[in-house]
């Protein structure tokens, strides 16, 4: 493929609104994990939530798309001038030409689940809920097309932890057949019950702050976050998207491949995508979730394909595991790595898993990343890996 | 953008009333009237034994398309990526995941979680064909069966090698059927390839494009899929059925259409028409 640049980024998580404020925690260590305060029923556990979602109601034009996740869109679009920057492509490309390819996991199923909370006596939704483009998936799609008034290609994908990873090989591959000149991608998921039950069903959910990869870690932290990337074939500035791959485990619906043999796949066609071997990575950001199975895989695979001068973290002991919005932000992330020489640690792992290799570090360095790699996996044994660079060459 | 062309290698549909294509085909042609029986769910043979009873409806309909419509083509389901599409994914679990959260949160059923997520079939043909091959899921409301079937011919197109598009809905259940009143089992499986081959059904050239006249389905057709949140997908089977050069337009997003030119072998000249 042709490297793409990433010409405007943002994104919004339990850190903090916008870029800046992810890259200060991460240097300064400071996690979002507090407490669940989101769910009526108890459920012991932490959570990252985002700040002023609350506070902050859609616009009356949108009144119609009004729910948390679309909240959590439209504050995100409004961080790093985002929005303005979307206007200026669409203006620039034309309003057809500017494909939209956003990912989520649960998109607004929130509203619906607040619908069923407060259902009237003779079983119809209340009056306020009756909008049935919340109770759909396409929700969040649907609402930042009209938010950024574009009319070209747009589409909501859907595969659970990998969703806003896997946007960009999908707008990649538009731009590439000549369906766009420009794309926006990105991600959104919020809070709701759906989520914190569910994965609480499946024991995943960890009753402390996550620990990715410690040798004690207890399950995962759930978290909300929104963000965006700009695609443009060329631009004044901004990292490189250098290759994507993607992949299914043919194992499991909730369960990654004891082998990691499936995120093995997406992470050599990455590589192969982008003409790059393995020793070229300086830095991954890896899935990470903190679950038993998916650190002890993805350790074992980090430590057997990489040398042990490429680093690697799991950010999610900032952030909560973000799922549909985990693409994204994880790939800003690697940005904020390509751009300031920070890698960030493993924020609350203390002891590593013996199954790490030396690529895996916990606090904080300083290294001059020139590329990096995302890893997002998801159930269904749904893969995808992308490999951006500071330069367009390497 | 220029002009690119596909070719359809295989086809399936499976509802109720015309479960499978070489029933469906003389009733969208108009040549037999449906039959007068509904067909009982599929069952997922691709699944092991125990798995296939408890499949959700969705995972069964998405893994019959998909395993006909590959069967149909030649071509091996493992060794096939694939693109999933569906306008609202399992509104039977969406029901069932709002209505125990607003009773019993805790007692949300595991199985039913992560059978809730958007790529629940497409993981399951994942593992049922053994293909590790990358599959996506994609939803865009009214305009799903556009946008999948452009992201299949796209990834045929960028990847020069055959994708599978499996596109289905299903009936809603409690509540959430009052704002997305789908009805019936719809589903619908594609075989789109970059180049013709033995088993080609049609060549579709095709372009996005923009505009929002889409095509309507013949009238004696109208109410065969009608209610289901997939039926924008009956333009595009009618054509396959009828067999007559002819032009489909469907919906990609509010002011844009993926605009297909059907042409189907000629097998005495070798021509298209």
């Amino acid at each position: 493929m042709q490297p793409l640049r990433v010409t405007r980024h943002t994104v919004a998580t339990a850190v903090g609104h916008g870029v800046a404020a992810l890259a200060a925690a991460l240097r300064q260590r400071y996690s979002g994990l507090r407490p669940n305060d989101f769910t009526d029923a108890p459920l012991a556990t932490y959570i990252g939530r985002v700040a002023g979602v609350e506070d902050a109601p859609l616009p009356g034009a949108w009144a119609e798309w009004e729910c948390r996740n679309n909240r959590l869109a439209w504050l995100a679009l409004q961080c790093d001038d985002f929005r303005g920057s979307a206007l200026r492509a669409r203006e620039r490309y034309g309003a057809d030409r500017v494909a939209l390819v956003l990912g989520t996991s649960t998109s607004s199923i929130g509203a619906t689940e607040e619908a069923y909370r407060r259902l009237l006596p003779d079983g119809q939704y209340p009056e306020d809920l009756r909008r049935p483009v919340v109770h759909t998936p396409h929700s969040l799609g649907d609402f930042v097309r009209a938010a950024l008034g574009l009319e070209g290609i747009v589409v909501t994908v859907g595969t659970a932890c990998s969703s806003s990873a896997k946007v960009f090989a999908q707008a990649e591959r538009l731009i590439r057949a000549g369906l766009a000149d420009a794309a926006i991608v990105g991600g959104v998921d919020s809070l709701c019950g759906s989520v914190l039950f569910g994965f609480n069903s499946l024991e995943l959910v960890s009753p402390e702050p996550c620990r990715p990869f410690d040798v004690t870690r207890r399950g995962i932290s759930i978290g909300e976050a929104a963000g965006f990337a700009l695609l443009e074939r060329d631009g004044d500035a901004g990292p490189w998207l250098l290759g994507c791959g993607e992949s299914s485990d043919a194992y499991h619906m909730s369960s990654p491949h004891p082998q990691g043999l499936g995120a093995r796949l997406s992470i050599e066609a990455a590589l192969e995508c982008a003409g790059l071997p393995a020793s070229a990575v300086d830095y991954i950001n890896l899935h990470g979730t903190a679950s038993q199975k998916n650190d002890e895989v993805e350790a074992r695979l980090i430590a057997g394909l990489f040398p042990s001068t490429t680093r690697a973290s799991s950010t999610k002991g900032w952030t909560g595991h973000t799922l549909g919005a985990a693409g994204i932000v994880e790939a800003v992330v690697t940005f904020i790595a390509l751009d300031t020489g920070l890698v960030p640690g493993t924020l609350n792992a203390e002891i590593l898993d013996p199954a790490c290799g030396p690529q895996v570090c916990i606090g904080n360095e300083t290294s001059d990343v020139r590329i990096a790699l995302s890893n997002s996996f998801g159930f269904g044994g749904s893969n995808c890996s992308l490999l951006f660079g500071r330069e367009r060459a390497s | 953008m220029a002009v690119k062309a596909a070719y359809l290698d295989g086809i399936a549909l499976w509802t109720p009333l015309l479960p499978g294509w070489d029933i469906a085909a003389p009733v969208l042609r108009g040549d037999a009237p449906p039959p007068g029986t509904v067909a009982a769910r599929p069952s997922p043979a691709l699944l092991a034994p125990t798995e296939r009873r408890r499949a959700p409806d969705t995972v069964a309909i998405a893994l019959e398309v998909g395993a006909r419509a590959c069967e149909y083509a030649g071509i091996d389901p493992k060794a096939v990526a694939s693109v999933f599409a569906s306008t609202h994914g399992d509104l039977a679990i969406s029901d069932y995941m709002s209505d125990t959260l607003a009773r019993t949160p805790n007692l949300v059923s595991p199985i039913r979680f992560h059978n809730s997520v958007h790529n629940a079939a497409a993981g399951y043909w994942s593992i049922g064909t053994g293909s590790m091959q990358p599959y996506t899921a994609i939803t865009a409301w009214g305009d799903t069966f556009g946008e999948g079937l452009l992201e299949a011919l796209v990834q045929a197109d960028t990847s020069g090698r055959p994708v599978l598009l499996v596109a289905y809905d299903i009936e809603a259940r409690g509540p959430l059927a009052c704002m997305q009143p789908s009805r019936g089992i719809v589903g619908v499986g594609l075989v789109v390839s970059p180049s013709a081959g033995a088993r080609t059904v049609a060549r579709i050239q095709w372009d996005a494009v923009r505009g929002t006249d889409r095509t309507s389905p013949l009238a004696r057709n109208a109410e065969l899929l009608a209610g289901n949140a997939m039926a924008a997908c009956l333009p595009f089977v009618e054509a396959v059925a009828m067999s007559v050069e002819r032009t489909v337009s469907v919906g990609l997003s509010p002011n844009m259409l993926l605009e297909m030119e059907f042409a189907f072998p000629h097998r005495k000249d070798g021509s298209w028409r």
